[in-house]
C-alpha cells in the first residue's frame, strides 16, 4: 500500500484531517476520556516516577545503602552510648564531688572546733567557781575540766582561754596557770554539751561540786540553750611529730 | 481532535494536581501507560490506514491496557513480576516501533 508513495501520503493525511474534525460521537468522546484518563496516567507516572527514590534503584545499590545506612546507624548508636556513659559519669560525679566537699567541710568544722582555732556554739552549762581562800589549786580545775569532758563536752573555755588537747595548767606565781597565761579568779568556765548532763555530772555526790566546797570555794552552775565558746586557741606547727599516712584501704 | 485535548488536558491536570498513585496500584500504572499508549499509536496508525474504527479504538485500548496490567499482576504472583514487566515493554515497545514507523510512511512517505 505504500508503493504509491505521493497518492497515499496526501490520502492518508486527508483522512488524518477528516478524523481530526470534531465529531460529537458517542465513541469519539468515550475515546477523549480514555486519552484524558491516559495523559492523566502518564503525568502521575512521570511524577511518580520523579519523586520516588530508592523504588528504582537496582537491588545492588539498594544493598549499598542499607549497608552504609546500617554502619551509619551501629556508629550513631556506639556515640550516643559513649555520650550516655560520659554523662552518667559527669553526673555521678558531681554529686559524688559535692557530697565529699560536705564530708571534707564537716570533717573541718570538727577538726577546727576540737582544735580550738573556730568559735563554738550550741547549748551547755557555764560554772562559776570563786575560791576566795585560794585552795583551788590546778589539777583540781584539770580534775574539772576532765570531769566536763567525761559529760560530753566538745568545747570548753575558762576565762578566755579555750581548752585543747595539749593545754596545760600549773601553779604559777600568781595563780593557776593555764598554757602559761594566769587565770584570775573568779574562775568561768564554759562548756559546750548536753547541759543536763554535764551539770549532773559537776553535782554528782562526791564529784567535782562537793569537793570544791569542801574547799570553802563556791560554784554556780547554769545550765544555757545557746552559748558561745568564743576564744581560740592558737595553733603550733608540730616541731617533731609528723603524720603516718593512711595505709591505702583503696587500690587506685 | 476532541481526544488529542482530552490527552492535553489529562496531561495537565496530571502535572498539576500532584496526584498520588494508590500503592497497590504502583506496579500497574507504567505497563498501563505503555500500554495505552501502544494503542494510541496503533489507533492513529488505523486512521491512516482508513481502517479505524471508534468502537475498535475503545476496545482495544481497554483490552490492552488490562491485559498488560493483569500480566504484571500475574507476573508478581508467581514472582517474576519484573521479568514480566520488562518483557511487556519489549513487546509493547516494538508495537509502539512498528506502529510508529508504519504513521511515519503514511505521513512522510519515508
Amino acid at each position: 500500500m505504500s508503493q504509491d508513495k505521493p497518492a497515499a501520503g496526501s490520502s492518508s493525511r486527508e483522512r488524518l484531517l477528516l478524523m481530526a474534525r470534531p465529531r460529537a460521537t458517542k465513541a469519539n468522546l468515550f475515546a477523549a476520556l480514555l486519552a484524558l484518563l491516559l495523559g492523566f496516567a502518564m503525568a502521575t507516572q512521570v511524577r511518580q516516577n520523579q519523586s520516588l527514590g530508592l523504588e528504582s534503584l537496582r537491588q545492588s545499590e539498594l544493598v549499598n545503602i542499607l549497608d552504609n545506612t546500617t554502619l551509619l546507624s551501629s556508629r550513631l548508636d556506639q556515640n550516643a552510648r559513649d555520650l550516655q556513659a560520659t554523662r552518667d559519669q559527669l553526673v555521678s560525679g558531681g554529686t559524688s564531688g559535692a557530697a565529699a566537699l560536705r564530708a571534707a567541710q564537716e570533717r573541718l568544722d570538727a577538726l577546727r572546733i576540737l582544735a580550738g582555732t573556730a568559735r563554738a556554739r550550741g547549748p551547755g552549762i557555764r560554772m562559776r567557781i570563786s575560791d576566795p581562800g585560794d585552795k583551788v589549786t590546778a589539777p583540781l580545775l584539770l580534775d574539772s575540766i576532765q570531769e566536763l569532758r567525761d559529760a560530753g563536752a566538745e568545747a570548753i573555755q575558762v576565762n578566755n582561754i579555750r581548752i585543747v588537747a595539749d593545754s596545760h595548767f600549773n601553779l604559777g606565781a600568781s595563780g593557776i596557770e593555764i598554757d602559761g597565761r594566769t587565770v584570775a579568779q573568779p574562775y568561768s568556765i564554759t562548756a559546750i554539751g548536753d547541759p543536763a548532763t554535764m551539770s549532773s555530772a559537776m553535782e554528782i555526790p562526791g564529784g567535782l561540786s562537793e569537793n570544791l566546797r569542801q574547799l570553802g570555794a563556791s560554784i554556780t552552775i547554769n545550765q544555757a540553750k545557746d552559748l558561745t565558746v568564743g576564744a581560740l586557741h592558737a595553733l603550733s606547727a608540730p616541731r617533731y611529730a609528723r603524720p603516718v599516712p593512711p595505709p591505702a584501704t583503696s587500690a587506685p | 481532535m476532541i481526544p488529542a485535548f482530552g490527552l492535553l488536558v489529562g496531561l495537565a491536570v496530571g502535572l498539576f494536581l500532584h496526584p498520588v498513585v494508590p500503592l497497590a496500584l504502583q506496579p500497574y500504572l507504567p505497563i498501563a501507560v505503555i500500554a495505552a499508549m501502544d494503542a494510541v499509536f496503533g489507533g492513529v496508525r488505523a486512521v491512516l490506514d482508513g481502517i479505524f474504527n471508534d468502537k475498535v479504538f475503545v476496545v482495544s485500548f481497554l483490552s490492552n491496557v488490562v491485559v498488560a496490567a493483569f500480566i504484571v499482576f500475574l507476573g508478581d504472583q508467581l514472582g517474576v513480576g519484573s521479568q514480566l514487566s520488562t518483557g511487556v515493554v519489549v513487546v509493547l515497545g516494538i508495537r509502539i516501533f512498528s506502529n510508529v514507523a508504519s504513521i511515519r510512511r503514511h505521513l512522510f512517505s519515508a
